[in-house]
């Protein structure tokens, strides 16, 4: 395979952390060649066969292989007269770019003579491509596997819900856990047809046996707030969520004949699906939970298991103290030198960590006062008018279609996230872009604020692939005593959208105030390499 | 008989003791009745106190709210209800040239705008009228409506500043010609919507998504109308807090359209579907921007960052010779109750709240007018402003 490595290495030139994956691909295909002979015709054309194989691998990934694929095939679809190594460039489909690592191969030189012929074919077609993707000769060497980790991204079943045999799987994987599957509701505009819709009156709760045996009772009371929405914000579920965990740990015995390390996680694995269930998990979430499966499969087989557990505990809490508190203290003490005296402050919904400065800038004598948008269903916004008007600092109360109203009068904008994406959009609350859109239209700044610990490596760019629908019901108001839309579900041809968040594009936000510093949305993917390196 | 004890500035004559000494300065008498030209003879009491009180509800009915908040009318209605009362001014009131019935039209229209300034369509069928009235004037005498309109450098040159006509002039066939203009353009109003109507399928395809926002009749027409022969999805917005989008999509769900409402907050994060967006608007102001429902700047911002055309349809009645400069004018609000209802307790007395009515629109983001004479560009609007009023009644 001599020929293949160089092929590997240059096509790396090009395209830098392929080629570790590529190589990890290969290698897990020769290791299933054995298996699967006669999949492989079928999978090269269809979608789920893909998706199949990658659920099957149980990782922690979150979302999105929308990075990987389309970066493959373009380059590697003209590849010139050496014969391309067995596991990369099947000249197919994008999407189908991380299958290879799984397919079974006929022998090796049956499949690259077909692809050959392939190529061979569709260069004739093309024409003259082909120059794009030849490596240059640049000294791009292999990329140490240390830093440029490759990771395989399964594609998260919340996102996938209009595949049948996704929701099957899924299915079984809860009966196996002994945890009830929760059932949408309501018509689901087309758009969105691959995400879920509950109905916050059918709680998830209400299938399972009191007392249930199979969930520690601090996550079901966990589980019902989330899905109730009584607990909600990001850094409030995560918090939550590792308190829950905490009192999960102190409950927990080892049984005989097992390891702690590995049966806790075990254990935890229900709790977690029983928590998505009742709703979606967010990054903040899903960064707290990898860290926590980390620690606690770190954990030596020696350690007894009071040890072990206090150990745990403590980590947990360090985690909620680094990452929440003090990353808090450290936004707001690099916010206040962005807010001067006579500002106008226009802030949106209720998110912690805005309020938290605000009420620290007030504390500093700093003189200013702030203009609170709310928008409907959720009317958080009267919340965040709450903790403000406590503290004694002069507000004013709009709803987001007065925006483009009250816009000149303000000077600064400051704007909280739930996720930060590698390529630099900000995943907010649903109506955050619409106001960064109308400040940049007024020349208004918008500086977000965010906790590192919500970088995600997820990329995203439109608010449609990966979303959260909430229960369509919220829209329905009754104003004068008329009810409009009560009857909605009858009218066959109506739809109610209640979308949770949006995506925020980078060119619309000047500043992202971090615990690690004041950077540009562009830095994110800096960041998170810097982190990942750390640990 | 009623008595009208309300108004101290219009006092039937049957009781009138004191001549125009009790009028308040704010209030300008109705000419009708202590103008100083019916000196001699007596006018039959029953046309004109008919007539007044026809204009007192007519006024009151403004005061009490305006197209959208009040008694539900929408601005097509309150054009047609105008006009029909000027047409009764023009029949029933006293006068003997063109000069006295302008002047009777402006201060009548005068209070009518006063009593609802943000319902320009009032004042727009005056503007009408008025030039109505110019036009049979010019007409009856003979001269040329070009020369007589047109403000041509050179006849501001050598008429030495002033103009000419006074119309003093007596013409016996000026009241017939008038109402029957009138008439016409209360035809031409009544078919407006049917106009706009019929140019629907030139602009709406098959399979296309478009996106409204509040209720407009127009839209809803005109949506209607091209749901017969096309299949297309439309997103509605809300339009927080009277929620009048909700009604338009039962509206046009019932009418077979697929529908989807989504909240104001959503408008930027779905945009980047949508093919077209097509609203109505409250006023057309002079430079080709609108005043709309509030929300809609922000929907005129999402379209212009996907460039995703904008449509506004709308009715010629609704062109107003306003600029939005003025900015004590221009918005208008309600209470606040809407935004913050009073069950919120304590806070509401250390919170400012605001719920504006209106937004202005550029016209910058405005890609197509549709009207009732066919499609323009906003920067068509100011020549069809001229068409439509006489400068000299920009000012009522």
């Amino acid at each position: 395979d001599g020929l293949c490595n160089t092929d590997d290495i240059e096509r790396s030139k090009t395209e830098g952390k392929e080629l570790t994956k590529e190589e990890k691909q290969r290698l897990r295909k020769e290791k299933k060649q054995q298996k699967k002979n006669k999949e492989k015709n079928d999978e090269k054309t269809s979608h789920e066969g893909e998706k199949k194989k990658n659920k099957k691998k149980k990782e922690e990934q979150p979302a999105g292989s929308a990075s990987q694929p389309p970066a493959q095939p373009s380059p590697k679809v003209p590849a010139p007269a050496p014969p391309p190594p067995a596991a990369a460039a099947v000249p197919v489909p994008a999407s189908e770019a991380p299958a290879p690592a799984d397919k079974p191969a006929k022998s090796k030189a049956d499949l690259k003579a077909e692809r050959r012929a392939r190529q061979e074919a569709e260069r004739a077609s093309k024409g003259k491509k082909g120059d794009v993707g030849q490596p240059a000769p640049t000294g791009k060497l292999k990329a140490p596997p240390s830093e440029l980790q490759p990771v395989v991204k399964r594609l998260p079943e919340h996102v996938q819900v209009d595949n049948p045999e996704v929701v099957k799987k899924l299915a079984k994987k809860l009966e196996r856990q002994q945890i009830p599957l929760r059932s949408d509701y309501g018509y689901k505009v087309s758009l969105f047809s691959h995400l879920h819709q509950y109905s916050r009156k059918a709680p998830l709760t209400q299938q399972l046996g009191i007392p249930s045996t199979v969930i520690h009772p601090a996550i079901v009371r966990l589980g019902l707030q989330y899905s109730q929405g009584i607990v909600a914000g990001s850094n409030a579920r995560s918090v939550a969520l590792l308190h829950a965990f905490q009192q999960v740990i102190r409950d927990y015995t080892t049984p005989p004949n097992e390891e702690l390390s590995r049966d806790l996680v075990n254990k935890l694995k229900p709790y977690i699906s029983f928590l998505n269930q009742c709703r979606p998990l967010s990054a903040s979430m899903g960064n707290a939970i990898k860290y926590i499966k980390k620690e606690i499969s770190n954990i030596p087989s020696q350690c007894k298991e009071e040890e072990a557990k206090i150990k745990l505990l403590n980590c947990i809490e360090r985690y909620i103290n680094e990452k929440i508190v003090l990353a808090a203290k450290a936004i707001a003490k690099y916010s206040i030198e962005k807010i001067s005296d006579g500002d106008v402050i226009l802030v949106y919904g209720c998110s912690s960590l805005v309020n938290h400065i605000l009420c620290e800038a007030f504390e500093k004598k700093r003189k200013f006062r702030v203009i609170v948008v709310d928008s409907r269903p959720r009317l958080e916004g009267r919340e965040a008018l709450r903790r403000l008007v406590q503290k004694g600092i002069s507000c004013t109360y709009v709803l987001i279609s007065a925006v483009s109203y009250i816009l000149p009068e303000v000077s600064k904008v400051f704007l909280g996230a739930h996720a930060l994406l590698a390529n630099g959009y900000v995943m907010s609350r649903v109506g955050t872009s619409q106001i960064a859109l109308v400040a940049k239209a007024f020349n208004v700044p918008v500086l977000v604020c965010c906790e590192t610990y919500k970088f995600c490596e997820r990329v995203q760019t439109d608010s449609f692939v990966s979303n959260e629908l909430d229960d369509p019901d919220d829209l329905i108001v009754t104003r004068k005593g008329k009810t409009q839309l009560e009857h909605w579900q009858k009218v066959p041809s109506l739809g109610l959208l209640n979308l949770v968040y949006d995506v925020t594009p980078p060119d619309f936000v000047d500043l992202v105030i971090t615990d690690l510093g004041m950077i540009p949305c562009t830095s994110v993917p800096v960041v998170l390499r810097v982190k990942n390196v750390d640990q | 008989m009623r008595r009208r004890h309300n108004h101290p500035d219009v006092v039937p004559n049957h009781f009138h003791r004191q001549h125009t000494h009790t009028q308040t300065p704010s209030c300008p008498v109705s000419p009708l009745i202590s103008s100083r030209f019916y000196t001699t003879t007596m006018p039959a009491p029953d046309k004109e106190i008919d007539l007044t009180e026809r204009i007192e509800a007519f006024l009151s009915d403004l005061k009490r709210g305006g197209s959208g908040t009040g008694p539900l009318r929408g601005s097509a209605e309150m054009a047609r209800e105008t006009t029909a009362l000027l047409r009764r001014i023009a029949a029933q009131a006293r006068w003997s040239n063109a000069g006295d019935l302008m002047e009777i039209i402006r201060t009548e229209g005068r209070r009518m705008t006063a009593a609802q300034p943000s319902e320009t369509t009032v004042g727009n069928m005056i503007r009408r009228v008025l030039k109505i009235i110019r036009e049979e004037y010019a007409r009856s005498r003979g001269s040329s409506e070009e020369t007589d309109q047109q403000e041509s450098l050179h006849k501001l040159l050598t008429s030495g500043g002033l103009s000419e006509e006074n119309f003093r002039q007596h013409f016996a066939a000026l009241k017939a010609n008038v109402i029957e203009a009138i008439n016409e353009l209360l035809t031409e109003l009544e078919g407006t919507t049917d106009n706009i109507k019929m140019q629907a399928l030139e602009h709406i395809h098959s399979n296309e998504v478009i996106m409204t926002i509040g209720r407009s009749r127009t839209v809803e027409a005109f949506l209607k109308d091209a749901a017969r022969k096309r299949k297309f999805h439309v997103i509605v917005a809300e339009c927080a807090p009277f929620c009048q989008g909700h009604k338009m999509a039962t509206s046009l769900s019932e009418a077979g359209i697929e529908t989807t409402v989504i909240t104001d907050a959503a408008i930027f994060a779905v945009m980047s579907r949508v093919n077209k967006v097509i609203i109505g608007t409250q006023t057309v102001l002079a430079n080709g921007g609108l005043r709309a429902v509030n929300g809609t700047h922000t929907l005129a911002l999402a379209a212009k960052h996907h460039s995703t055309p904008l449509i506004v349809c709308a009715p010629m009645f609704k062109l107003s010779p306003q600029f939005p400069n003025e900015e004590d004018t221009f918005h208008k609000f309600v209470s606040p109750h809407e935004v913050l209802p009073f069950t919120e307790g304590e806070i509401l007395s250390k919170v400012n709240v605001h719920c504006p009515v209106f937004d202005y629109v550029p016209p910058e983001l405005i890609t197509l007018f549709i009207s009732n004479i066919g499609g323009h560009a906003p920067s068509y609007i100011y020549r069809l402003m001229s068409e439509l009023y006489h400068p000299e009644d920009h000012e009522l």
